[in-house]
């Protein structure tokens, strides 16, 4: 089998899962059967991909080409076999979680939940695999109908409200910002494909750069950069295994993993260090990080303080590819891998809380770490990932991105407030995701409970908490498949690990 | 064969038409209908790749050599518009045959088809001709036919509706007879390309000018652009489903023909400059598109929705035109072409609404997705064609629209081309957001008679029309082969007389 074929198949195999699904209503054993097994089997594909990769034939595979020159064309490459791999591992560990979260919840319209979960991954697998900007804007819009689905899962009025500010904002943005950035870039240069070094070079008169860049910036709303972040928040109404995976995950990172391939391929690195006003926006994705921080402070609710630090945690990748020098570009790469480990575990860990405890605020948690040990084990090992500590994942990423920040090449005022607010943003998230898991052992709650003894999650909640927390210290000390990845195809001669810590 | 099949295309149905009415059954009207219109589109397919091979026909009507007789001229533009026409019209025969049953009077069916043929005909007509009064006589037999088909709905208020449209659509042909008039008085020919030649050495300027403005808002009301679009949302409400099915598709996008016609063949292309028009048209195009979109967003009855994004993309059809450039020019063609695709798509479902349901209202169809799904999967290519989704044809339009404003650096029209794509993200999400994400409320379906099994079956021949319109509607939006170099033949071709271009 080539590796097209094994290329095709990323994306055949959930959409064709999801088929297989959604006629399998009234059997929920085998739904969920065959769930596992189409992410299984999806992961294993990748998998193969990316063990061949070094081999294998970088042939772009064209599925149609509507009008001249703006073709859907899907390529192997090393940034989108990296994003592949995270979705594709994390939707395997998240469709165990989910049997055992959507069965002890009783959520209604669970054969919906898996279909457009599949389809959602099939979009985010063409994402990854797309060759120009317009084979991504599809898959890109495509991703955000079929979560809406998941978003409003619970059909009431409050979720709907929800649906219609995560709907609004990503289209209105995609297609009023992203579209038009899209068919400015077209105009210009008459090329979309994803080129080394860019495609604008020498069509663009360096005083628009700027401005075209912000379309870019805020048109990909799921990058979550201020002041397009709101439906982040909103997405949270949705079942947990949703949050988990799409929107700390899988759609949150097709927007930044979009940013990037925007950045590194369509305007190129060279053509925006030589822009003056450019690396003036480098303060939204600044100021992003340390209002999120501010505002998580403040949310009582555990799922929508995590969706804040989620957004500050983007803006530390937007951030790092906004810096455009290789490690900084490095690291925001490897904190998109380092980050949805991370954050995964801790979403996982707040719903295990909400199907055991009926918990959902985090002023109810004290002393429930009593309780259930073992996920709140879970949730300080995320906590402490994100938080940039080692021996966890997280520091690889925290490392290069304040390495980056240090060799910033722009204005000296700009440099110094990138690493103190990288450093500033370290404290806050220990304050606020840190309080948490304190709050869960050492806390005693007011009406106080009964100690009821050990009482954990169902056993897939289990299994699936395990298997990130393991990771997010497993990577640590094992980060090659990802540093090999991440490393930006474009800046050959640049070596990341030549700036002396790598692991090897 | 080729000369003879441009006026077969016409002689067809207008001897079909009498004799549905004198052997006055329903069942044998429909089928001739669905012959004649079956043998038209393949005549037209052939006509038209014969032309796009680089053949030009010239037919003198009767043997009389043009400019004293009635010469047909085809090139690729008209070939173009005129498969579409008989295609629009083949697939609504298809889908009509139950609806009509349902909808009309059994007694008054074979009228029903005759009235349809006629309008078809006339529609072809005014592709085809060559001579400006024949296209006058024959926008009138379209215009007259419509208005009878539109009283024929079943509501009470088709009468008011094709009252209004037939006040309003006069008023239009009386301007167009009069603009006509005035250029037989100023040159003494009706021979468009005998016209086109002698015009420019007019010396009675004002004579002129009246003429071209008398000509572009006659024809202008005929094609609902906006502000004259009044009599369109009413019109397309309230008449049968299978008479907005092919009015929407068709009719408003052949007087758009015979605007562009008018325009850049009949007066010359630096007429057009030196006047005030293209900037006319730019605003009034970009205005159209706001504001049928926003009038779309605040319905609450499908087909009303339908009437007035039709008024919008009418807008985006009319900004093409106002860009004059090659660009802009083939992106309207394009965007006729797939705007008469898409919207008689979805007429069909909101016919098909009214076979079973007896009601497009929303809220006697909220949470019938799931209970109808081969109606609403097509309903949904179609409402992500009209926002423009790529991948379907709405994309390939607007696309080439907005590199056509970019081009010329229209700023406004780009951000109103965005705009309007998102409100039509507002009014189709609405539509499915009833449909798929509310409860099915209990469902109020009157006047449906009692052990009748419509509400639980649908007709083969209206899957049929419905999911062939579906698929072309995909097909077209990933090979643009006929569409994009068919209408780039037509530009081609229009342009090929006047050596100037911007």
């Amino acid at each position: 089998m080539t590796d097209q074929m094994l290329m095709l198949l990323t994306f055949l195999i959930p959409f064709f899962g999801a088929i297989i699904i959604s006629r399998l209503d009234n059997h929920p054993n085998v739904r969920e059967l065959v769930t596992i097994a189409t992410a299984t089997s999806l992961f294993v594909v990748v998998l193969n991909l990316y063990l061949n990769f070094e081999g294998s034939s970088i042939i772009p595979w064209t599925l149609a080409e509507p009008a001249e020159g703006l073709a859907v064309t899907f390529v192997i490459n090393k940034l989108g076999l990296m994003f592949a791999l995270i979705a594709s591992s994390l939707w395997l560990v998240t469709s165990i979680y989910a049997i055992g979260y959507m069965r002890s919840h009783e959520e209604q319209n669970q054969t919906r939940f898996y279909v457009m979960f599949a389809i959602a991954i099939a979009a985010v697998m063409a994402i990854a695999f797309s060759d120009n900007l317009f084979t991504l804007f599809i898959f890109y819009e495509v991703l955000t109908l079929s979560t809406y689905p998941l978003v409003t899962h619970k059909g009431d009025e409050k979720s709907k409200r929800s649906g219609r500010v995560y709907l609004g904002i990503l289209m209105g943005t995609s297609i009023g910002l992203f579209l038009f950035g899209i068919l400015i870039v077209w105009q210009l240069s008459g090329s979309l494909t994803f080129t080394e070094g860019g495609v604008l070079q020498g069509h663009i008169s360096s005083g628009w750069i700027a401005g075209l860049y912000l379309l870019f910036l805020f048109g990909i709303g799921k990058a979550a950069v201020m002041p397009i972040h709101r439906w982040l928040p909103a997405a949270m109404v949705a079942p947990t295994p949703v949050s988990a995976l799409l929107h700390a995950v899988a759609v949150v990172k097709a927007g930044v993993f979009a940013l990037l391939k925007v950045t590194l391929f369509i305007f190129g690195p060279e053509l925006l260090q030589g822009s003056f006003w450019y690396q003036w926006l480098i303060f939204l994705p600044l100021l992003t990080i340390l209002l999120a921080s501010l505002v998580a402070l403040t949310r009582d609710n555990l799922k929508e303080r995590l969706a804040y630090s989620t957004i500050s945690q983007l803006s530390y990748i937007v951030l790092g590819i906004m810096m455009v020098n290789s490690i900084g570009m490095f690291g925001g790469a490897l904190h998109i891998a380092m980050h949805a480990f991370a954050k995964i575990s801790l979403f996982f860990a707040a719903g295990a809380i909400l199907i055991t405890a009926h918990k959902t605020q985090i002023s109810q948690l004290a002393g429930l770490g009593r309780q259930m040990p073992f996920t709140f084990g879970v949730f300080t090992i995320g906590t402490l990932s994100i938080i940039g500590l080692p021996p966890l994942a997280g520091f690889w990423s925290k490392w290069y991105l304040i390495m980056g920040g240090i060799e910033f090449t722009g204005a000296e005022f700009i440099r110094w407030s990138i690493v103190s607010t990288l450093l500033i943003s370290s404290l806050l998230n220990i304050y606020y995701l840190g309080i948490i898991p304190l709050k869960g052992y050492f806390g005693t709650s007011q009406d106080t409970q009964p100690s009821v003894g050990i009482k954990e999650a169902p056993l897939p909640c289990l299994v699936g908490l395990a298997i990130p927390a393991a990771l997010c210290i497993y990577l640590f000390f094992h980060p090659e498949p990802f540093y090999s990845l991440a490393q930006i195809g474009s800046q050959g001669g640049l070596e990341p690990g030549s700036s002396g810590a790598q692991n090897e | 064969m080729t000369e003879h099949i441009s006026v077969l295309l016409i002689i067809i149905p207008l001897l079909a038409a009498p004799l549905m009415v004198i052997i006055n059954s329903p069942k044998f009207s429909w089928l001739v209908s669905l012959g004649v219109t079956l043998v038209c589109t393949y005549l037209a397919y052939i006509l038209m790749t014969d032309i796009q091979r680089g053949s030009e026909v010239h037919y003198a009507m009767g043997g009389w050599a043009p400019p004293w007789g009635i010469a047909y001229l085809i090139d690729p533009l008209n070939g173009l518009v005129t498969f579409i026409v008989s295609l629009i019209a083949l697939s609504t025969i298809i889908f009509a045959r139950k609806s009509v049953e349902r909808e009309i009077d059994s007694h008054v069916i074979p009228l029903f088809y005759a009235a349809f043929l006629l309008c078809f005909l006339g529609l072809v007509g005014i592709c085809l001709t060559g001579d400006i009064f024949n296209m006058f006589v024959f926008l009138e037999i379209s215009s007259l036919s419509s208005y009878a088909l539109i009283g024929m709905g079943k509501n009470r208020r088709a009468l008011t509706a094709s009252f209004h449209y037939l006040i309003l659509g006069t008023l239009g042909a009386t301007f167009f007879l009069l603009g006509i008039g005035m250029l037989l008085a100023a040159t003494g020919t009706l021979n468009m390309q005998d016209l086109s030649m002698l015009l420019p050495a007019v010396e009675n300027r004002p004579l002129l000018h009246t003429a071209f403005a008398l000509i572009v808002v006659g024809l202008a009301l005929k094609a609902a652009v906006f502000p004259l679009h009044l009599w369109l949302p009413n019109a397309y409400t309230y008449a049968p489903s299978t008479v907005s099915i092919f009015l929407s598709a068709t009719s408003t996008k052949v007087a758009l023909y015979a605007l562009i016609r008018c325009l850049y063949d009949v007066f010359s292309f630096n007429y057009m400059l030196d006047s005030w028009l293209p900037q006319a048209l730019l605003l009034v195009g970009t205005v159209a598109v706001i504001y049928g979109s926003w009038l779309a967003i605040g319905q609450s009855e499908v087909k009303k929705m339908l009437a007035y994004s039709s008024v919008a993309q009418i807008g985006y059809i009319v900004i093409g035109i106002g860009l004059l450039s090659d660009a802009g020019l083939r992106a309207s063609l394009v965007h006729i072409f797939n705007h008469a695709l898409m919207k008689g798509m979805l007429f069909m479902v909101a016919g098909i609404l009214v076979y079973r349901l007896n009601s497009t209202r929303y809220q006697s169809i909220s949470g019938m997705g799931k209970r109808m799904p081969i109606t609403f999967g097509a309903l949904i290519i179609g409402a992500l064609s009209l926002i423009g989704v790529p991948g379907t044809v709405g994309f390939i339009s607007k696309w080439n629209l907005a590199q056509a404003a970019l081009a010329q650096q229209q700023w406004i029209v780009v951000v109103a081309l965005l705009v309007g794509s998102l409100m039509a993200v507002i009014y189709c999400w609405k539509l499915i957001e009833i449909l798929y994400f509310q409860p099915a409320t209990k469902s109020r379906i009157s006047k449906v008679e009692q052990g009748g099994d419509s509400v639980a079956r649908m007709p083969v021949g209206m899957i049929v029309a419905l999911w062939s319109m579906a698929l072309l509607c995909i097909y077209f939006g990933f090979n643009t082969e006929l569409t994009l170099q068919g209408a780039q033949l037509a530009v081609d071709a229009l342009f090929a007389t006047r050596e100037v271009l911007p």
